[in-house]
């Protein structure tokens, strides 16, 4: 575990720094408010829709499309390190994985849920 | 015990100092001279300390002054803790990825084993993707928590862009190591020490795909739809002034030099100059004695390494000033339809040929 220490102190060193960015940044510099400054900017509009909307479906279907082929690369990796060892049976079995996955891409595609016009 | 600890925050200071003392400040500035050099202007001059302009050097330093006395602004209806929260994701998640990247080879001074690298994790590649993937949570939050129709549009961009191809970018890296059998960023810098097997020469096909991936996961044009000026004014940061806005500045700055260390790691040799091991260095400067040649082996992979960096971050302010900026639809084509499935057929031909 030794090797993660210093990952720690990085951590902890970036983190330090942020943090003492964003303490500049709140306490120097003015603080005026008034109603009209403090409006979302909206192209010197008053705004009239709040942003708390629903949104198109299709952003949600990327993030599931992301977990499905995001599982499928975490899953590559093991695999391609010990490819060299593991010879022709790790390629076939692994070329089985890939080839349903790429039907799931296909069957995707084809749905037309990469559309986005 | 203290040689190991004294070596550790020699290094940490090292890299902490280089990213954010030198890469940092200065990535602005390249950005605006690369622009005015493209564009035929004079571009950033104005700065000067006692009339010495030293071609707009001290922009950065007239920059830093300014950002920290202007007011931070937060909008009403916003939400406070999530949209100071987002600039911290953004900022510390790209500073944490360095600590993985090696730097240089192992050498010995004064009998103590120094290994150029501030972790030598088993698991490198994947630390760098786990990092780089918590960069949307900071462009999300910040379009989400800032109560604008801008920003959170911006936002909504940002996470669907970034989930695209950060898949893709998962796939292109597998094809560099079947080849190199490891994780370990330090393994692969090492076994680059053959010129011809050089990253670039085994996979050309995922350097190419890689170092797109890697630019659309930074959000840079031509992948710049979150931001997209002309559109949605600055998109999730548009309601960010100050040093908060800094922040993703510096964010995004220093996950273009992330980029290019990796992209030098990965295709490029990492820390070797061509045609010549460490080992060559280390007689080279036999002059020197035993810890003075490893000292001065140890300078030179630095600078070479520094050198590639700077290339590659060169070459990503070019194509941001050259390239006009995609459509949406045209950038989720280009993840999903284009660079996925090349990518799983790079690994089948890599695979295949290993085998053969």
């Amino acid at each position: 575990m030794s090797e993660y220490i210093p990952v720690l102190i990085m951590i902890l060193l970036a983190a330090t720094t942020s943090i003492a960015i964003l303490l500049i940044a709140t306490f120097i510099g003015p603080k005026k408010s008034f109603p009209e400054k403090m409006q979302p900017f909206e192209c010197g509009e008053t705004p009239i829709v709040s942003p708390k909307l629903r949104f198109s479906v299709k952003f949600y279907l990327i993030a599931l499309f992301f977990v499905i082929f995001d599982i499928e690369a975490v899953f590559l990796y093991p695999w391609a390190v010990i490819f060299k060892e593991l010879g022709m049976f790790g390629f076939v079995e692994m070329m089985l994985f890939i080839g349903v996955l790429a039907v799931g891409l296909i069957y995707v595609w084809k749905r037309g849920a990469l559309e986005w016009e | 015990m203290i040689a190991d600890l004294i070596e550790t925050i020699a290094k940490i200071l090292f890299v902490f100092g280089i990213n954010m003392g030198f890469f940092s400040p200065i990535l602005g500035w390249v950005e605006r001279k690369q622009s005015a050099v493209m564009q035929d202007r004079v571009g950033a001059n104005r700065a000067d300390i006692m009339g010495y302009k030293a071609i707009g050097l001290f922009h950065p330093i007239a920059d830093a002054i300014k950002v920290m006395v202007k007011e931070d602004f937060i909008p009403d209806g916003a939400n406070k803790i999530f949209h100071t929260l987002a600039p911290f994701i953004s900022l510390t998640c790209s500073i944490v990825t360095f600590a993985v990247v090696p730097f240089g080879g192992q050498y010995e001074i004064f009998g103590h084993k120094v290994n150029l690298v501030i972790a030598n994790l088993d698991v490198g590649i994947l630390f760098v993707f786990a990092f780089a993937s918590l960069a949307p949570y900071g462009a999300v939050l910040a379009g989400w928590s800032s109560n604008n129709n801008w920003s959170f549009l911006g936002g909504m961009r940002a996470s669907a862009q970034m989930l695209s191809y950060e898949v893709a970018m998962g796939f292109t890296i597998i094809g560099v190591i079947m080849v190199f059998g490891s994780l370990r960023l330090t393994d692969i810098g090492m076994m680059q020490e053959d010129f011809f097997r050089w990253g670039i020469f085994l996979q050309p096909v995922g350097f190419i795909l890689f170092l797109t991936c890697a630019i659309a996961e930074n959000k840079r044009i031509p992948f710049d739809m979150p931001e997209a000026e002309s559109e949605l004014v600055a998109g999730y940061f548009t309601e960010y002034s100050g040093m908060k806005f800094v922040m993703f500045w510096m964010g995004e700055f220093l996950e273009i030099v992330t980029i290019s260390a990796i992209v030098t790691t990965l295709f490029f040799g990492a820390w070797h100059l061509p045609f010549i091991t460490d080992a060559d260095l280390v007689n080279f400067f036999s002059f020197a004695g035993q810890t003075g040649s490893n000292f001065l082996a140890i300078l030179v992979n630095v600078a070479t390494f520094l050198m590639k960096v700077i290339f590659f971050i060169w070459l990503q302010m070019t194509i941001r000033w050259t390239l006009p900026r995609f459509r949406y639809d045209q950038v989720m084509k280009l993840g999903w339809k284009m660079i996925l499935p090349i990518s799983l057929i790079n690994i089948f031909i890599t695979a295949v040929i290993i085998l053969v």
